[in-house]
């Protein structure tokens, strides 16, 4: 694995990554209490495990680059700054809802922050991106669309036909896979021929390197190192982030497909505790900053549980709306 | 000057290269991608010459992947340029039914209004070229059973060169089928034709005994059964849909309310069709307006054959429509 050189780690930094992965925990948790609980119903995806991914990467993008991301993409949401609350109230539906309630866990999309999806097909997102960027580089704009999609999507037409078009067309996409070792429950090398993805973007003329993503620090690093080459005109970067879901698949996986000796020893490695007893190594973090960490944190999903609760649905006369645009917007 | 339209002979083909022409000059942001567009000048060479004048930036040649160039439409189309995207023929499209039906179609709608999607997709549609069963069916119907869409079946000169802008001023993704057998049309258009509304359907022929109901590829064989019949004093309506989705069911109702009989002709294939539709919003409006039951003209349910004669008996033609309209009109309520 390539070994971006570690920047030297500011306090205010270092407590805002931290902060950001414990949201994500911590939002996810009360998710999983709210799912038993019958509030939040359909598909739920937890992100637990994987989160240094999203806030190391996030980090980097600038608040006028896009995100594309899965049905996995609570974290993202979060980091990327769309709020607490209107993410939740989307889960239970409400038309407070960051997408109106319209698309719930899967599908949560914010025009202000340029989040574009919440794609629960697989691969499906990634032409999405690369039409991003072609109006981008088009427009002669200097933006980075960054494309999240797990492991899994490697298997599909749409990866290898993307990763080909935004080669061949020189556009400025970060991908950004998660491999997570598992596709739902299909593990990687019983799923391809090939498992060291690097060499698929390679096959595409693609730079790519894996990175540790259960280290926030070294996904950061990576993923700082790829954006300023794709913002410079360097064409699409590929990074393979090699992380872990410690939860099941989605709220119905009895997880038969994996040992918990595995899952164990993965946890072995989550980026959190991680995180934090290097920063007490470092002398950044005492043991006081992090349970005030927890309280701030535990008070934000306190007021995003009640934003969502308070929430109203949408009256059923207004089921058909935005099946087409109501005003012409061009 | 006479006060007269000028009028000039022009073909479909090269009425849609007008539209396309006008569409990249009028607005900087159109452009023009799919397979085989730009240096060959499209596979039934709508698109030729375009290249020269406009460049490769904007008459963008892809590789063979319908599903990314699709997908990257949307996408392009979120970012806030005007994508024209090309598909060669309808069969091919199928490679790119998840960006059109889960991404094109749904994501105003997932998204709570927030991202709407300002795309073209033309593509070739329909039999009669010996193309046999992957490169021929008409699938049309199929695409407008589809919310969040539109679909658009241009079948005369006017609408070929008038539907393209129309269909780009939209918000949302629209569809327009070209059917293969309408690029060499040959006929008379005003010299100043531009674009045209695409909500609602158009009489084509005015009659009084029977509604013929028709769109696309159809639309010229039913014109002429039209005529046939009028030897034998049956005085025939034919209403060109034009747009399958949203379908103009007003004009359904009132053609059919006017004439009490309805032949509906569908090159798309009988079970579960666009034709089966038509009949059932006619059953619904206007069933006691009926003077016998509804017929329809489709095509035999088989894969598009190769040899002539049996493609010929696999789609609707003159002599079955005709005999279609003899018989309801025969027919008492």
């Amino acid at each position: 694995m390539m070994q971006d050189p570690k920047p030297i780690l500011e306090r205010e930094h270092a407590f805002h990554l931290l902060y950001q992965m414990l949201l994500i925990r911590r939002f996810e948790e009360k998710c999983v209490e709210l799912y038993s609980a019958t509030n939040i119903r359909g598909f739920l995806h937890l992100y637990i495990g994987e989160e240094a991914v999203a806030v190391g990467a996030m980090q980097v993008l600038q608040s006028d680059d896009a995100i594309v991301a899965t049905y996995r993409e609570h974290g993202h949401a979060l980091t990327r700054g769309v709020s607490a609350g209107a993410i939740m109230a989307e889960m239970y539906g409400k038309v407070q809802g960051c997408s109106r309630g319209r698309g719930g866990s899967m599908h949560i999309f914010d025009a202000a922050t340029r989040f574009y999806g919440g794609n629960a097909i697989v691969g499906g997102g990634l032409p999405l991106a690369v039409g991003l960027a072609l109006a981008d580089k088009m427009q002669g704009r200097n933006r980075v669309t960054a494309c999240f999609f797990g492991e899994g999507a490697v298997a599909e037409g749409e990866f290898h036909e993307s990763m080909n078009l935004a080669a061949l067309w020189n556009l400025p996409v970060l991908f950004c896979c998660e491999n997570n070792l598992y596709a739902m429950g299909t593990a990687l090398e019983r799923s391809e021929s090939e498992t060291d993805l690097c060499l698929k973007a390679a096959a595409f003329e693609i730079p790519a390197w894996p990175v540790d993503g259960m280290d926030v620090i070294a996904v950061e690093a990576a993923a700082k190192r790829a954006t300023n080459a794709v913002r410079s005109g360097g064409g699409p970067h590929f990074l393979e982030f090699r992380t872990y879901r410690f939860r099941a698949h989605s709220m119905y996986d009895p997880e038969l497909y994996r040992t918990k000796e595995e899952v164990e020893a993965w946890k072995k490695r989550d980026p959190i505790p991680n995180f934090a007893a290097s920063l007490k190594e470092q002398g950044l973090l005492k043991d006081e900053d992090l349970a005030r960490m927890e309280e701030e944190v535990a008070a934000e999903i306190t007021r995003a549980v009640e934003f969502a609760e308070a929430g109203t649905w949408e009256p059923v006369e207004e089921l058909t709306r935005f099946v087409y645009s109501e005003e012409p917007k061009r | 000057m006479s006060g007269e339209t000028q009028k000039i002979r022009t073909t479909y083909r090269e009425a849609i290269r007008a539209a396309l022409r006008e569409a990249l000059q009028r607005d900087e942001r159109v452009f023009l991608m799919g397979e085989d567009v730009g240096r060959y000048g499209g596979c039934f060479a709508v698109s030729k010459g375009l290249l020269e004048e406009f460049g490769p930036e904007r008459i963008r040649d892809t590789p063979l992947s319908e599903s990314a160039f699709v997908g990257a439409g949307i996408g392009a189309a979120m970012g806030g340029v005007r994508p024209i995207v090309e598909i060669m023929t309808v069969n091919f499209s199928l490679l790119a039914l998840d960006q059109i039906m889960n991404n094109a179609a749904t994501i105003l709608h997932m998204s709570g209004g927030q991202f709407n999607i300002p795309l073209v997709i033309r593509m070739t549609t329909g039999a009669g070229r010996q193309l046999a069963a992957q490169h021929s069916h008409s699938l049309d119907g199929w695409y407008a059973h589809i919310p969040g869409i539109k679909v658009l079946t241009p079948a005369t000169l006017e609408d070929a060169r008038g539907m393209l802008w129309t269909a780009l001023e939209d918000p949302d993704p629209v569809l327009i089928f070209e059917h293969g057998s309408l690029y060499n049309l040959e006929e008379e258009l005003a010299a100043d034709a531009g674009p045209v509304g695409i909500s609602k359907a158009a009489v084509r022929r005015p009659g009084t005994d029977v509604s013929l109901i028709t769109y696309g590829g159809t639309l010229g064989k039913t014109l002429q059964a039209a005529q046939e019949v009028a030897a034998e004093a049956i005085s025939a309506e034919v209403v060109d849909l034009r747009t399958l989705r949203p379908l103009d069911t007003v004009a359904i109702v009132e053609t059919v309310a006017k004439t009490h009989r309805a032949v509906i002709v569908d090159e798309g294939w009988r079970s579960g069709s666009i034709s089966a539709e038509i009949m059932a919003r006619i059953m619904e409006n206007v069933f006691y307006e009926l003077d016998a039951p509804v017929a329809r003209v489709c095509s035999v349910e088989v894969p598009m054959p190769y040899p002539k004669h049996l493609e010929d008996a696999a789609i609707p033609q003159v002599a079955g429509i005709v005999a279609a309209i003899q018989r309801v009109v025969r027919k008492r309520g």
